[in-house]
């Protein structure tokens, strides 16, 4: 039964890759460029050499982190839009931590993910007890804590921790060279970086799929009535969730101003909350399938700039591409739902005839 | 004259329907009795065209009639009431009769309205136009959609298990209103899985058995024949074995509880170990509120309870669970079971397998495999609780319940369930008497409250208004005081 499931899984997943392809390619064509000339240049801008592999795993840490984090409050039935605000916090954390801890450069990199796991936790918290006591729909919740993060780290930049005589929005003064994350080599990405994606997501995976909190959550994002019944403490699960998905949220954010910016920029989260909701919707709230999509998410952002430069198309043509196969994506999740139904009234009949 | 004839449908390779014939005259009110997933709802659905027949033909007064869709259908002059009438709540109960009307550009309501209430006062239904389809009482939502379904034209009604979840007084209307369009030449077809209801009110009954008829007769006819139709076989009631009655288990002191709808006034009552205490009333009358605070669900506004002795006023529900209170929900799959957790994870969320921060699948896998089959479950420890049947759901709640249970809280228990499955699970709650448990039910169903209760708590409008010990009344004062008065 799980085989056959994969196989129409698999299935829906290869006819809505065929049929944004298509769209795309008309799309390409409609703007008078060579559509396999585009999906060629899209593939050699972001895996095409060790740079610019370097590159897309630069944007793909923080997406996969972002994702893990909204595995978490999807399963348990929660619409953490604030997951942009606790990567914010989780920067803002990091960064004092990296500008006041004292001693060696590994001392300040421990210091800053613990200082921004903790900040996502409390903004993660603070979003879920506006709901959980205060009646707060967490969409609102999330979306109105992220824009007062958005207000704090546009203070801090150009207040108190603003370059000295600068006050510009550019950010802060980078931070010392000892305290950015370790380098592969030459290239840009951290090696510090991709195992921590490796753990959050490893770790998400293995919380929903063998933990009783995973199953609990999973429970009260079915149905809260009957989970109460059954004995779950949904308002303590509800705050779990919220805390573990806020702390690594906080983590995307360490990266963010410890191995990508090295200082605290006003954009910091760099969006990659709301992208991780399409891979969260794509992966089918499923932590497994959220590393190979988002590395794909990743290579289509970095790859578009090479149609900005070479076919000069606008790189927002990326955006498209993400959005049309997100849209094919639910369209066959929707269409094998239906069948799904049909087969499940067909098995009820069968059941009943059975009695 | 309404014939279906040689009806095939096929689900996969499951026979819904295979090879039913039926014949219905006009102007009778014809019963299709059957259990649980005997093809009696499929049967009606391809009626009334929301689903196509695999092969077959239908004759509507010599006519072959070809539908394919629910609105062609009520065109042709038959229409099918849903036991719980899909309404637009927010609307009025004016804009939802209007609904589906044949559509002209410029709403007249003036004129529905006038048929409307004229339509009302024919049938003694008393709602007001006006009021908000939320506000209306399951029954209400019924006899709303019966008038809109006649002020379209309708000629062939058919009710599909359309007692289920209305009060014993909204029955009594019903049936009335069943006789009067006879009376007026309308074709009714009643669809129940309840053989008194089928008794009482039909001239004829088609009965069916695994898709195929299995007999039509002409009433009344002695029940055990019914039976025998139905299941093949004839099921003999249980006797109901006496069990030795303990201490006080619960005990309810000057309870009051003011809830949106009702308000329970000043309680006291107690229920004794290996007692069965049924809770009767129409719906909404308190019953249910009694049960929630039994559960600890709802704190009282005013009063004591008390656990085995133990004030538990101020107990919350986990609380009450760690106590041995086991409360059993009439809404299944809303607040029994999870939807889209399998059978085994429910095991491993409320099992007997202890569990650690790391989950035991393989015990609890054993554990769900286990008590499926002792409990019958018709299903696999894969099973999510919305791929079963009403009846399976039912098992499988029984079968979470843990070993030892001091008291047990039941909503409508056997709602839904046919004969033999509703046996089955009073069979298992009796047995727990003997280990001194304390039932407390509440249902809708005379017969059920005094076939397994010792006493009843009737009670109306938040007051507890009577205690009666079961074998000492009768469904007529039952009837009686659940209407609010004394048998004349």
């Amino acid at each position: 039964m799980n085989a056959d499931r994969r196989r129409t899984e698999l299935r829906g997943m290869l006819f809505a890759v065929a049929g944004a392809t298509v769209v795309v390619a008309f799309l390409l064509l409609a703007l008078g460029a060579n559509p396999w000339e585009a999906f060629k240049l899209l593939y050699e801008g972001s895996f095409g050499s060790m740079a610019k592999l370097s590159a897309t795993l630069l944007v793909w840490v923080p997406l996969v982190i972002a994702s893990a984090s909204l595995v978490i409050t999807y399963n348990t039935g929660l619409w953490n839009i604030g997951v942009e605000g606790q990567i914010v916090m989780g920067a803002i954390f990091a960064t004092w931590a990296a500008r006041t801890i004292p001693g060696p450069g590994w001392v300040v990199i421990v210091a800053g993910i613990i200082a921004g796991i903790l900040g996502g936790v409390f903004w993660g918290l603070l979003a879920g007890v506006l709901k959980t006591h205060g009646g707060v729909n967490e969409i609102f919740g999330g979306l109105g804590l992220f824009f007062v993060s958005l207000g704090l780290t546009t203070y801090l930049v150009i207040g108190p921790w603003s370059r000295e005589g600068v006050a510009s929005t550019s950010g802060t003064d980078l931070f010392e060279r000892d305290v950015w994350f370790p380098r592969i080599g030459s290239l840009d990405v951290s090696w510090l970086s991709l195992v921590l994606a490796v753990v959050a997501i490893a770790g998400v995976y293995l919380l929903m799929r063998g933990t009783m909190f995973g199953l609990k959550l999973k429970a009260i994002g079915n149905s809260m009535s009957s989970s109460a019944r059954l004995g779950v403490a949904s308002n303590r699960y509800m705050l779990g969730a919220f805390a573990v998905a806020g702390g690594l949220a906080g983590l995307a954010g360490t990266t963010q101003v410890m191995a990508f910016h090295h200082k605290l920029v006003p954009s910091v989260s760099g969006g990659f909350g709301f992208l991780g909701i399409l891979v969260v919707l794509l992966a089918g709230f499923r932590a497994a399938p959220v590393a190979p999509l988002a590395l794909f998410f990743a290579a289509l952002s970095v790859g578009a700039s090479q149609l900005e430069l070479r076919l000069e198309l606008d790189s927002s043509v990326g955006g498209v591409i993400q959005g049309t196969l997100v849209l094919f994506v639910l369209m066959a999740a929707g269409w094998q739902r239906r069948r799904a139904d049909l087969r499940a009234a067909a098995r009820e009949a069968q059941a009943g005839s059975a009695q | 004259m309404l014939e279906l004839l040689d009806i095939h449908k096929h689900f996969g390779a499951v026979r819904a329907n295979d090879g039913v014939t039926m014949r219905v005259e006009a102007g009778t009110i014809h019963g299709l009795l059957g259990e649980n997933g005997a093809g009696k709802s499929t049967l009606m659905k391809v009626l009334a065209g929301f689903i196509t027949a695999d092969s077959g033909t239908i004759h509507l007064a010599d006519e072959p009639l070809e539908v394919s869709n629910p609105r062609e259908s009520v065109a042709a002059g038959i229409g099918l009431l849903h036991q719980d009438p899909l309404l637009c709540l927010p609307f009025s109960v004016l804009e939802n009769f209007m609904l589906g009307r044949p559509e002209s550009l410029v709403l007249d309501p003036d004129t529905a309205r006038a048929e409307l209430e004229e339509l009302a006062t024919r049938f003694d239904f008393q709602f007001s136009p006006d009021a908000t389809a939320r506000s209306l009482t399951v029954g209400e939502r019924q006899q709303l959609e019966i008038l809109r379904l006649l002020s379209l034209g309708v000629r062939v009604l058919i009710l599909d298990e359309p007692t289920t979840a209305i009060s014993a007084s909204q029955r009594v209307l019903l049936f009335a209103t069943l006789r009067k369009l006879t009376d007026e030449g309308l074709t009714v077809i009643f669809v129940s899985h309840k053989l008194e209801e089928i008794e009482e009110i039909c001239d004829r009954a088609t009965v069916l058995r695994a898709g195929q008829v299995t007999g039509e007769v002409e009433l009344p006819v002695p029940a055990a024949q019914l039976v025998s139709l139905m299941f093949g076989k004839a099921i003999v009631p249980e006797e109901r074995a006496d069990v030795a009655i303990g201490d006080i288990v619960i005990e309810l002191d000057g309870v009051t509880v003011a809830e949106r709808l009702v308000t329970l006034q000043d309680v006291s009552v107690a229920a004794k170990a290996g007692e069965v205490v049924g809770l009767a009333g129409l719906a909404g009358s308190g019953q249910q509120t009694m049960l929630r605070i039994c559960a600890g669900q709802r704190k009282p506004d005013q009063g004591v309870v008390r656990l085995h002795g133990e004030d538990v006023t101020s107990k919350g529900y986990n609380q009450h669970l760690d106590l041995g209170v086991h409360w059993l929900p009439a809404d299944r799959l809303g607040e029994g079971l999870v939807e889209g957790l399998t059978v085994t994870e429910h095991f491993a969320l409320a099992g007997d397998t202890p569990q650690g921060f790391v989950v035991d699948w393989q015990g609890a896998e054993s554990e769900a495999r286990t008590k499926i089959t002792h409990f019958s479950v018709k299903g696999t420890t894969d099973s999510t609780p919305e791929s079963l049947s009403g009846g399976n759901q039912q098992r499988l709640l029984l079968a979470m319940m843990p070993d030892h249970v001091e008291l047990l809280l039941m909503e409508h228990p056997t709602r839904g369930l046919d004969i033999e499955s509703a046996e089955w699970v009073w069979h298992q709650i009796l047995e727990r008497r003997t280990d001194g448990t304390a039932v407390l039910f509440s249902s809708a169903d005379l017969d059920e409250l005094l076939r397994y209760s010792d006493r009843i708590l009737v009670f109306f409008a938040g007051e507890l208004l009577r205690e009666l010990v079961a074998s000492e009344t009768d469904t007529e004062e039952l009837g009686y005081l659940i209407g609010g008065k004394d048998r004349q």
